[in-house]
């Protein structure tokens, strides 16, 4: 996974990859949420271009993030979904936590 | 009951091991030609009930996972994934969508419904104390059916 922070538009863009599961989910939360409290974003973007799988423990690392950065007024995005991560997400409601696309974010 | 195939395993309910129930599945299901989405959502459905197995019936102790899969005639696979954990106390608060016993572990509560979403059936047997068994069962596309 990697992270990078724009200091022109204050976004923090998390790179996910892999097979957001679990155990991975479990993983990855500490690495993110450090680098939100390092950057305090505006704008928090989870990019979904190399996650080759997704169940409910992922969704349950997107809404912890949302919960992290809702109160610091931070606005959250998901990017380059593919169809079958399109349909958990939404099967799961995260369009009313997040805007989702299938490219990248403007 | 008949069955053309089947695979069974146990491991210890460790989280690394979902990653291996998903691969087992995957191996198990590649002769029957599934679609791609056919087997992303039985992925996800293994995923799902080897997971709260590991998360909440071995909350408080370890064991092993069961894990059974069958090939049904008429392309129906079934699924079966069993621990010897603390149960489920009330299945049906289990089952609601957003419901978790462990919000703690950042646990989206949407498992079931996910297995539910992605299946024809799903049957859940629990023992306060004794374990919890998932019967899932899904029928393939036929392939010729297929893109």
């Amino acid at each position: 996974m990697k992270i990078h922070y724009n200091t022109d538009n204050a976004q923090l863009l998390v790179f996910l990859d892999g097979e957001l599961d679990h155990h991975r989910s479990a993983l990855l939360r500490n690495e993110i949420d450090s680098a939100v409290y390092a950057h305090m974003p505006e704008k928090l973007i989870l990019d979904f271009q190399n996650v080759s799988f997704m169940d409910s423990s992922g969704i349950g690392l997107i809404m912890g993030r949302y919960k992290l950065i809702q109160p610091m007024g931070a606005e959250m995005f998901i990017q380059n979904v593919s169809p079958y991560i399109s349909r958990v997400l939404r099967l799961a409601g995260m369009e009313r936590l997040a805007k989702i696309s299938e490219g990248v974010n403007a | 009951m008949k069955f053309l195939n089947e695979f069974r395993c146990a491991f210890p309910a460790r989280s690394q091991n979902e990653a291996l129930a998903r691969a087992a599945l995957s191996a198990f299901l590649i002769p029957s030609d599934p679609t791609a989405q056919e087997l992303a959502d039985l992925r996800t459905v293994i995923s799902e009930a080897v997971t709260n197995a590991i998360v909440h019936g071995y909350r408080n102790c370890s064991g092993d996972v069961s894990l059974c899969l069958r090939m049904l005639p008429e392309r129906t696979i079934y699924i079966r994934v069993s621990d010897k954990g603390c149960g489920i106390p009330d299945i049906e608060k289990a089952m609601t969508p957003l419901y978790t016993s462990a919000p703690e572990e950042e646990r989206a509560g949407l498992g079931f419904a996910i297995m539910q979403e992605f299946t024809d059936s799903l049957h859940v047997r629990s023992t306060s104390g004794t374990g919890t068994t998932l019967i899932m069962r899904r029928k393939l596309g036929t392939p010729h059916e297929q893109d």
